[in-house]
């Protein structure tokens, strides 16, 4: 691995976490979008403050770009509170408008600006390394390397200043705001962290796919965990991970640096999404035929307690009297047999002493308005699930 | 270049005429579409959609080397179709919100369109260039084919929305009601859904994948201002949408380097702050010229109550009263005084006021009836 190698590696990682941490807040508060408003509409920031530093890494003019995203948030909201359309197509009406007015200013001023819109959307890490930062003459690393760092290092500083105020107004606006914090400086301070750290990171990865870093991680992370310092943790690796692993991908394909992290990104979010293990979309599948053939088992045994008739217990019948849709009768019959709820003689079903019991129980719970109680039953009774 | 010289060019110059044409089509369907993205509340589902093309449109070129822009499309068709169909899986599937998993799809498809497309630049196959035009549009690629492949599928669109307009409308606003009313709303759903995403991927060649969400946004959000009932909005939508794109083919042809995609969107959000502004029902401007009017309504009846209050204490009502009396109650002006006396309710003597018969009458009811020939 040559110097450069490692330094876009570091550069990368340091731009996952960076944007993870912001990025966990904004899908737990239900904001994920807010980013992608931020990150196309920083555009004419950009463009402005390019026109009066001259220098992409200036932190005059992350403050120009950030700025600009806080004013897209501003915005947003004050068109929400008119009420004359709903949140997100405030949000849909914004950001194009404002990402519009950037690519005009970038193209009517084509010759004077070093600044193409493929790079803004995309940036270009493999340049990064080449951009070195100077102090009296000594050269100290890449600037992106630098920016990003000092965004991080702010981040998490902040980060570990207002754990407990971010975790109470993400999750309790109303207990935040009596207990004395006020929503509104928690918000737009988020709003700022995100708009800076979109900025910052822009150069590196692109305004589009800082997006992707912001919730492609949290967003998995939130599948695996209900913890939020264990789903910061987790977001944080997953970060790190795809952007490591993108490079090589990107280095092997000979492609974008950037695209390829996405697309690691895509592939941890999709592998997670498949197979978490109780919110993975398998286990919830897997649940949901759960929930119907039991649901199917208790609707069959309140059928046995109403009938004593033979015909009415009858295997052929059950078709006919209760309404099988999607599961199979010998599939609930099987289950009923394995926990002893039912006997079967000459093909006519019978209930045992033991289904006869959790039946009436049944019954009680379902009378009295309180169906969430049959789920605990279950566990008492069932020797095996459906 | 004057106007009306812009608009013979129009229609003799071959390149004007079909990206003027191309646009206005374009701005009619996804405007019309658009309406129902946006009643819906996914309004942003068209900018997720519209990303989500991307690796299709890179996809369909490696499989066929081709860059005739229907097979591209209909790659950006399915990869956005999957787009869609995955954000709805993660919202019904997951417990992740709608936001996340749009903003994830849009995200992620996006990037890994990205990777394609510099992997194929890459290629040592020379027909790659041109692919780009896709990120931002570039509507002076448009010809003819194109234009009428924009007006065959607006007649579909047309079609199948006046074939199944009812069921459409009964959707949008009751979904469970359909569904007890025996529709397939599932079907219709999926009806709706895809050709949204269709509008979108053809706007991908004019507009580009990155601003196509404003395009299906914009005018139906300003056609919103303006009334309450479906058809019209639709219908509003689609002219907005169309003069849009006329206005900004326009606008962007009569300058150097200025790209049409980016013009036509910021034309189109002017309709939306005109709408915002000036719509006489929702309005902003009306909003507040209302607001205004319904506090001096209230400081006028305020004034009268209380001199009526005042008046009430004497056997002769019309008994006169000093103007300082008022001095201590907030709600008197100049002003409302006057409107008062204009209105037979208050006489003025001097410094003196005192109710008339009309007046007295009015403040007594004032509270227990409702009037309307107040201002």
């Amino acid at each position: 691995m040559s110097n450069a190698q490692i330094e876009i590696q570091i550069i990368a990682s340091l731009v996952a976490v960076a944007c993870a941490i912001p990025g966990t807040f904004l899908v737990l508060r239900k904001m994920a979008m807010i980013s992608d408003a931020i990150s196309h509409s920083i555009l004419p920031g950009i463009v402005v403050g390019f026109f009066i530093t001259q220098d992409l890494n200036s932190p005059l003019l992350i403050l120009l770009a950030a700025l600009t995203g806080i004013i897209t948030v501003v915005l947003v909201e004050y068109i929400q509170k008119t009420g004359l359309v709903k949140e997100d197509t405030a949000i849909g009406l914004v950001f194009p408008a404002l990402f519009s007015i950037g690519v005009i200013l970038i193209a009517k001023n084509a010759n004077d600006v070093h600044l193409d819109v493929d790079a803004v959307l995309l940036g270009e890490l493999a340049f990064a390394p080449f951009d070195r930062f100077l102090i009296g003459g000594i050269d100290v690393g890449p600037k992106s390397l630098w920016v990003v760092g000092t965004i991080l290092l702010i981040t998490i500083s902040l980060l570990f200043l207002f754990f407990k105020e971010l975790k109470v107004s993400t999750f309790d606006k109303g207990l935040a705001a009596s207990l004395g914090f006020s929503p509104a400086i928690i918000h737009y301070g988020l709003m700022s962290v995100s708009s800076i750290t979109t900025v910052g990171a822009f150069d590196a990865v692109g305004a589009i796919l800082v997006v992707a870093l912001m919730i492609a991680p949290a967003a998995a992370a939130y599948l695996l965990t209900t913890d939020l310092k264990k789903m910061l943790a987790l977001a944080i690796s997953f970060g790190i991970f795809s952007a490591i692993m993108g490079y090589w991908v990107a280095h092997w394909l000979d492609a974008s640096i950037s695209g390829s992290i996405t697309t690691v990104l895509g592939l941890v979010f999709l592998l997670v999404y498949l197979f978490a293990p109780s919110k993975g979309i398998i286990a919830v599948m897997y649940r949901e035929k759960q929930q119907r053939t039991e649901v199917s088992l208790l609707t069959f045994l309140l059928h046995l307690k109403n009938h004593d008739e033979v015909e009415e217990r009858h295997v052929n019948h059950l078709s006919e009297h209760i309404n099988w849709q999607k599961v199979q009768a010998k599939t609930v019959l099987d289950l009923a047999t394995k926990n002893n709820m039912i006997l079967i003689e000459n093909n006519v079903v019978s209930l045992t002493k033991k289904g006869d019991e959790f039946t009436s129980k049944a019954i009680d719970y379902i009378i009295t308005n309180e169906d969430a109680q049959i789920e605990d039953m279950k566990d008492d009774f069932f020797l095996f699930r459906g | 270049m004057d106007i009306i010289e812009y608009i013979q060019l129009v229609f003799t110059d071959y390149t004007l005429r079909t990206i003027t044409l191309g646009t206005a089509i374009l701005g009619a369907v996804t405007g019309m579409l658009g309406s129902f993205a946006v009643l819906r509340k996914q309004s942003l589902l068209g900018d997720a959609i519209s990303h989500a093309a991307l690796p299709g449109i890179a996809i369909a070129f490696l499989i066929t080397g081709a860059k005739d822009s229907n097979t591209l499309l209909i790659g950006a068709l399915i990869s956005g179709l999957i787009g869609t169909f995955w954000i709805r899986g993660i919202v019904t599937k997951t417990h992740l919100k709608s936001d996340t998993a749009l903003g994830l799809i849009l995200s992620l498809f996006f990037g890994f369109g990205m990777l394609l497309l510099t992997f194929i630049q890459k290629q040592p196959n020379a027909n790659q260039a041109g692919l780009d035009k896709y990120l931002f549009g570039q509507a002076a690629t448009l010809v003819e084919s194109d234009v009428w492949m924009m007006a065959i599928v607006t007649g579909i669109c047309l079609i199948v929305m006046l074939t199944f307009w009812k069921e459409f409308k009964i959707l949008l606003f009751d979904a469970d009601y359909t569904k007890t009313l025996g529709f397939n709303t599932k079907f219709i759903d999926v009806l709706i859904t895809t050709f949204i995403v269709l509008a979108i991927v053809l706007g991908l060649q004019t507009v580009g994948v990155v601003l196509m969400s404003a395009m299906l946004l914009a005018p139906a959000a300003a056609a919103r201002q303006w009334t309450n009932s479906l058809s019209v909005m639709v219908f509003l939508a689609a002219i907005f949408g169309a003069f849009s794109g006329i206005f900004g083919t326009a606008i962007s042809a009569s300058q150097n380097n200025l790209s049409t995609g980016p013009v036509i969107v910021l034309v189109a959000s002017v309709f939306v702050v005109f709408s915002f502004v000036f719509s006489p029902s929702r309005g902003l401007l009306f909003k507040q010229i209302r607001f205004i009017k319904n506090r001096r309504d209230l400081e006028l009846h305020k004034t009268l109550a209380f001199m009526h209050q005042i008046a009430e204490t004497h056997d002769n009502i019309s008994h006169p009263h000093a103007i300082k009396l008022l001095n201590n109650f907030q709600g008197y002006t100049k002003n409302t005084l006057q409107k008062l006396v204009e209105k037979d309710y208050v006489q003025l003597r001097g410094n003196m006021w005192n109710l008339t018969e009309i007046g007295f009458d009015t403040a007594a009811n004032l509270y227990t009836k409702q009037s309307t020939e107040d201002e």
